[in-house]
């Protein structure tokens, strides 16, 4: 048992990082925001809102749920399936752009 | 958090350590808790379907000829007479964060074995959690009340209710049930299920440890992981 709580308190990380780590997700929730607020447009709006989404995400996975600190593993094991829904994605855009050709072309033009 | 049970078991740390996990015999991580690893097992699947909810969202937007509303507009809030965009989702986002801050606070004192803090910040999480999901429920009322339904609306393309409620809806019965294990569990860190004082939780004999708060914990930082996505795309975009 004494063993076990020994490693147990190694596995604990000083508050500090914690607290900074909730600090900068409230600033860049507050920037994502703001995008809005100003209503940026266009490419500008777009990168703004997967830039701040992707560091908020990589924040809350890396020292949350304590990624950072966790054994290669498990982090290959999470990280690689998401190679999978990064090519459904790409599958699906050439899908609903072809889409909405066809409804385009038969809605408006006339097939 | 090592299985006392494997005996000669030795972690190494780095690509070593990975190729010794995933070469070794019997189990893969071995001295995890099988909670801890299972419940990130859920979670990635869980990464999928919500992966399928937003990419589906994504290909009914892209493929429409008809204006998408405005999120900005519809999710507008009336502030002393001025319409203010997104308020109320920005409100939520930040109690969402807080409540996320407060849960990994509750993890760390857990394992510091600060029976009160831990228990009081695992309360504050659930009302955290209960604050998120009233003001979900006040955001699908209004928006109800406007004529906003899964087949039609009156800002647009007819299929922007239909993925608004499946997806929020989704996101909020994943914030109910971890509101729901989250005053559970505050009650079970308070009875001191988990001090190792021979008193067993509910419908086991096992003894309970601070582990499980951090399993509770992952599930509570997804449930905002998933929100971030949502915000991002379905309200920002």
């Amino acid at each position: 048992m004494d063993e076990t709580k020994k490693k147990e308190q190694s596995s604990t990380h000083k508050i500090g990082i914690y607290l900074w780590i909730w600090g900068l997700l409230f600033v860049l929730s507050f920037f994502s925001y703001m995008v809005d607020w100003y209503q940026f447009q266009g490419m500008l709006r777009w990168s703004l809102i997967l830039i701040f989404m992707f560091l908020k995400a990589g924040l809350i996975m890396a020292f949350f749920m304590h990624l950072f600190w966790e054994r290669y593993a498990l982090v290959n094991v999470l990280l690689w399936p998401m190679t999978a829904i990064a090519c459904f994605i790409f599958l699906m855009v050439a899908e609903f752009k072809y889409t909405l050709f066809t409804r385009l072309l038969y809605f408006f033009v006339g097939g | 958090m090592s299985d006392p049970k494997i005996e000669g078991y030795q972690f190494k740390p780095g690509f070593k350590g990975m190729a010794a996990d995933t070469g070794s015999d019997q189990t893969m991580f071995k001295g995890v808790h099988w909670g801890k690893a299972m419940m990130w097992i859920f979670l990635l699947s869980d990464t999928f379907v919500f992966s399928c909810f937003l990419i589906s969202y994504m290909k009914g937007r892209g493929s429409t000829p008809v204006e998408w509303p405005n999120p900005s507009e519809v999710f507008a809030l009336d502030a002393f007479g001025v319409p203010v965009p997104l308020l109320l989702i920005a409100i939520m986002t930040f109690v969402l964060i807080t409540s996320s801050g407060t849960m990994a606070l509750a993890v760390k004192y857990g394992y510091e074995r600060n029976k009160k803090m831990c228990g009081w910040l695992v309360l504050a999480t659930a009302l955290g959690g209960l604050t998120f999901v009233g003001m979900q429920a006040f955001e699908w009322s209004k928006l109800i009340h406007e004529g906003v339904r899964p087949w039609e609306n009156p800002f647009g393309a007819a299929q922007f209710g239909s993925f608004f409620f499946m997806i929020t809806g989704f996101h909020g019965t994943h914030v109910t049930i971890g509101v729901i294990f989250l005053f559970i569990y505050a009650y079970k860190v308070f009875a001191g299920h988990y001090d190792g004082e021979g008193k067993r939780g509910w419908f086991t004999t096992m003894r309970g440890d601070y582990v499980e708060i951090e399993i509770l914990g992952l599930y509570w930082h997804f449930v905002d992981l998933v929100w971030v996505f949502i915000f991002a795309f379905f309200y920002l975009w």
